[in-house]
């Protein structure tokens, strides 16, 4: 069993998944989107390597708090790029009688990726934008990856919610909300869509690391902007 | 013995024998519902508040102290009555003839109320002056005993904060033993008791409490004529719910009027009237809207209640607290909740009359509590910041179901058992001595058992443990025989004469030691054990700071190598301090809690190894270091419950900050997620925690404002405050607390 490269622990996690959530933030992820906040997650030779079992043991130490909906989560980075030590997690985690949450982005597909998927109980989706071109510059993806992702979701039945991060002129419009609203009606696997404002806290991550934050000029939306696109939903 | 006012309450022992709980568990009825039931404030109750609003916002303006009376000195029948608004007070009885008028209590100690009258410009009067020329303080009497050497430690704020120089408090009456059987009946009682200590020999034991009997019997009666001036004779049991809350406000009130002590808690009410809630209400004299106005009229009262202080007290327990603790909640003995439709009433008057600090409402949590009452608890944590929780199921096998909590995480059985109060040590400056054999570099005094500094480049751990154990042993029997003082002249000259009434006269006595700097100690001494920790000494050869080089475990990341060492320091503590025997027999218990003082405890104490600079604030409590955290809010939940309840039976006190954002998306997942963290907090033995749901921003807001938010009511060490009531310093530090944010 090989291990999984993970850039940190957050104990108390409970707006990843239902719950409260032990959330494993997973190091490595081959996209550059333009509004990461987690810059220092990129790098698939940084952070440090655990056994599944030990983040297992980890994660048991905050069994009590977890309740009727609570468990662990998967975070990244992007953690389809460790699908196979993922999938020894999540697995590790069933026998143990721990609901599992994938968040991701839904871009790779690998040959674990099924056995991935086959211990996993929600997964949190992230469909960035709803137009290939945009996924094309500002993710480096096409739009048919993480739909194709989608489709085997909904194949297995898996309870999936899709989130968006609104970035203010790349897709806060009406008729972005409505694709995505589309998109959510014809997968019968998603039973929610959570829209999440453009945040430019990471800023000093990126100055940091020495890295140009491509949206740095773009406006955080405001929270009536926020909740004129919920409504649409 | 049967009552006519008794009719309809179940029989049982309770009639025979003064016994509050038994009468409770036969009569009360258990309530498992939600919050759906209660009644808003009514006009009466709203005209009422906004009266007493007023005069706070007067109080505010006169700096914080509205009127003392200088020329009279506090006790149950030394004023005539006072009112809010005589024609419409429900509830009637106020400490002084007028609302939030100070009264003088010298009687702990002179020096105190002249000093606290001269801080808000009014100088106590002569006729007071003269007579206590002639009198002896408990604070002259402790002045009398002390040895030099506790003079030190308490000069050297090695041990500070101890109630030598004012009230100790920290006792509670059983106040419901009033209403339940009248005071007459509690005199026949104590005069029984009196008639059979006068059988026994009369050895100093014995004439001691036999005066004390005395003194409680006369006080009883004082009681009966305090309540006769408002009107009531108190002398039989309440034949109703008003007279219920009213019978037990009056023997509160008299508790208050006689002693200013730091910590003057109520005890375990709110189950106790809804039996006479609930009885009024099926004979059809009472409403749900009239229930709720009795409580809302009782808390009025109970927010009214003042004492007066110095600007000294303030700095160690800021806010001008009284600790009204009220436990509500918890389990019986025999499986049902005992929470009734009475908790959520008096939980709910941080509704119907806005948050705030007092009464300190204090949810017993137990994870069998019904689910309604849980998510109302959490719904409340998240909309006033203003109660607290502590662990039904660890406390409950050791004080029964009939236990409340005095000051802030004290728990004693009601009626049974009371405490001797003793502040606390510095455990970080007891360190610092240790290393440097005896010198406490901030104050400049000798102090222990005097030996050379540590020596070398590197602090061993073996060596400095070494050293602290020759210490703590040290300190510990300095710290019990100081207290033993302090309690001796406590009783002998400023005895609880209404309060002691109201317990059983076999009663069990603790002697509760407390320590601050937890966190501190237990990142120094990971610090040294697993970084390179390099002492750095001044001109005559004393360290005073440390160069850190490397990594190390710290107190709040769920990391065994740090976190038992905490637990393990707790452990010695307590271990040492029972060698030395206490006044009364008293057991020993520990606490590790601090109020508002690691502000200064954290001013008087060097730098410490942990990297801690010179005078900086000490974390509250048990807390974590601020800002040390690095996993999260449950890890840091994890590393303070891993302190055992076993050596810290006076409580552990956790004070934890999380921003709405961080807690869910919506007020639902805020609720739920809430009561899971406290489930899971509370299902690893943990035994306390202050929840405060609000963002950093508001507090600077606050800050920079207080004009502007003079109700935000925060929780702290073990209490609530209004935020504009702390000292800036304090208001700075806690902005400075860890906040747990959404990542």
């Amino acid at each position: 069993m090989s291990g999984l490269r993970v850039h940190s622990f957050q104990s108390l996690g409970t707006l990843d998944g239902p719950g409260v959530r032990y959330v494993v933030f997973l190091q490595g992820c081959p996209l550059r989107c333009g509004c990461c906040h987690n810059p220092d997650t990129w790098d698939p030779d940084g952070g440090t390597v655990y056994a599944p079992a030990d983040i297992l043991a980890r994660a048991e130490r905050f069994r009590t708090y977890f309740g009727r909906e609570g468990g662990v989560t998967l975070s990244g980075g992007e953690p389809l790029l460790q699908a196979e030590a993922a999938a020894d997690f999540f697995s590790l985690c069933h026998e143990a009688g721990i609901h599992t949450c994938l968040d991701t982005s839904g871009c790779l597909w690998g040959d674990a990726c099924d056995r991935l998927l086959s211990v996993t109980d929600r997964v949190l989706l992230d469909i960035k934008y709803t137009e290939d071109a945009l996924y094309r510059a500002h993710v480096g993806c096409s739009l048919a990856a993480p739909l194709a992702f989608l489709a085997k979701l909904s194949l297995r039945g898996i309870p999936t919610t899709l989130r968006q991060v609104i970035i203010p002129g790349k897709n806060d419009t009406k008729e972005n909300i409505l694709r995505l609203k589309d998109i959510a009606a014809a997968h019968p696997c998603v039973d929610g869509v959570e829209l999440l404002p453009f945040r430019k806290i990471c800023q000093v991550k990126y100055d940091r690391m020495g890295l140009a934050f491509p949206f740095a000029d773009i406006p955080e939306p405001t929270k009536a902007q926020m909740d004129a696109l919920r409504a649409y939903l | 013995m049967q009552h006519e006012n008794w009719k309809g309450f179940k029989a049982g022992p309770w009639q025979d024998e003064i016994n509050v709980r038994d009468f409770i568990s036969r009569n009360y009825t258990e309530y498992t519902g939600d919050a759906a039931f209660l009644a808003g404030p009514t006009e009466r109750t709203r005209d009422l508040f906004k009266k007493v609003e007023g005069l706070f916002d007067l109080e505010r303006r006169f700096g914080g102290v509205l009127d003392i009376d200088t020329a009279t000195v506090s006790s149950l029948t030394t004023f005539s009555p006072g009112y809010i608004d005589k024609e419409n007070e429900l509830i009637v009885g106020l400490q002084t003839n007028r609302p939030l008028k100070r009264g003088i209590a010298p009687f702990g100690g002179i020096r105190m109320a002249r000093q606290a009258c001269e801080a808000y410009g009014y100088k106590l009067s002569e006729t007071i002056e003269d007579e206590f020329r002639f009198r002896t303080t408990h604070n002259d009497g402790v002045f009398r005993a002390y040895t030099d050497e506790m003079r030190l430690a308490r000069k050297c704020h090695v041990i500070t904060g101890l109630p030598d120089a004012y009230g100790r408090g920290r006792i509670i009456g059983d106040y419901r033993r009033v209403a339940l059987y009248g005071v007459d009946r509690l005199i026949a009682e104590k005069k029984k008791d009196k008639a059979e200590l006068d059988a026994q020999v009369f050895d100093t034991v014995n004439i001691r409490l036999d005066e004390e009997l005395y003194k409680q019997i006369s006080f009883l009666g004082f009681l009966k004529e305090m309540a006769a001036m408002y009107g009531y004779d108190i002398s039989g049991p309440a034949k109703n719910a008003r007279e219920a809350i009213q019978w037990t406000y009056f023997a509160y009130l008299g508790a208050i009027k006689e002693q200013n002590g730091a910590a003057m808690s109520l005890g375990r009410v709110a189950t106790f009237f809804d039996i006479y809630i609930e009885r009024d209400i099926a004979a059809g004299i009472l409403t749900e809207e009239g229930a709720q106005e009795l409580i809302d009229d009782f808390v009025l009262k109970l927010r009214c209640a003042r004492h007066l202080r110095t600007p000294e007290y303030n700095e160690l327990f800021g806010g001008d607290p009284m600790w009204i603790t009220e436990a509500v909640g918890g389990m019986g003995e025999d499986g049902r909740t005992l929470v009734s439709r009475s908790s959520f009433r008096i939980l709910n008057t941080l509704y119907t009359l806005g948050p705030a600090p007092e009464p300190n409402l204090t949810v017993l949590w137990s994870e069998a509590l019904p689910e309604g009452f849980k998510r109302f608890c959490a719904k409340l944590s998240c909309d006033t910041d203003s109660i607290q929780y502590e662990n039904d199921d660890l406390m409950r096998p050791i004080y029964g179901d009939d236990y409340a909590i005095a000051c802030c995480v004290s728990a004693m059985k009601l009626g049974k058992q009371m405490q001797f109060f003793g502040a606390r040590c510095n455990l970080a400056k007891l360190l610092l001595i240790a290393i440097n054999g005896g010198y406490d570099i901030s104050s400049g005094i000798h102090i222990g058992p005097q030996m050379e500094p540590l020596a070398g480049d590197k602090l061993d751990f073996d060596t400095v443990m070494a050293r602290y154990d020759i210490y703590i042993a040290w300190l510990s029997r300095l710290y019990v025989n100081t207290m033993n003082v302090i309690h001796y002249m406590h009783d002998k000259y400023c005895y609880e004469k209404v309060q002691m009434a109201l317990h059983d006269t076999d009663v069990e006595r603790l002697m509760a030691f407390g320590v601050a700097g937890l966190s501190v100690v237990a990142d120094s001494l990971s610090a040294i054990r697993y970084a390179d920790v390099r002492p750095l000494r001044n001109e005559r050869g004393y360290i005073t700071d440390y160069e850190i080089c490397g990594d190390f475990p710290k107190f709040g990341n769920d990391d065994d190598r740090v976190d038992l060492i905490a637990k393990d320091m707790t452990h010695r503590f307590i271990t040492e301090l029972r060698k030395t025997r206490t006044y009364r027999n008293a057991v020993h218990t520990l606490s590790v809690l601090t109020i508002t003082s690691n502000v200064m405890y954290g001013k008087n104490t060097g730098a410490t190894p942990d990297g801690r600079r010179a005078y900086e604030p000490f974390a509250p409590g048990a807390n974590p270091m601020h800002n040390r955290e690095e996993n999260g809010a449950l890890a840091s939940l994890n590393s303070v419950a891993k302190l055992s309840y076993e050596d810290c039976r006076d409580g552990i006190s956790n004070t934890f900050s999380i921003t709405p954002e961080a807690l869910g998306h919506d007020e639902g997942e805020r609720v739920d997620n809430l009561v899971a963290i406290l489930d899971g907090y509370f299902a690893k033995k943990a035994h306390h925690i202050n929840v405060n749901v609000l963002n950093r921003e508001t507090l600077m807001r606050a800050y920079e404002d207080p004009e502007a938010y003079p109700n935000l009511t925060i929780r702290v060490s073990g209490y609530a405050v209004n935020f504009h009531k702390l000292s800036r310093e304090q208001q700075r530090e806690v902005i400075s607390r860890t906040f747990h944010e959404a990542v």
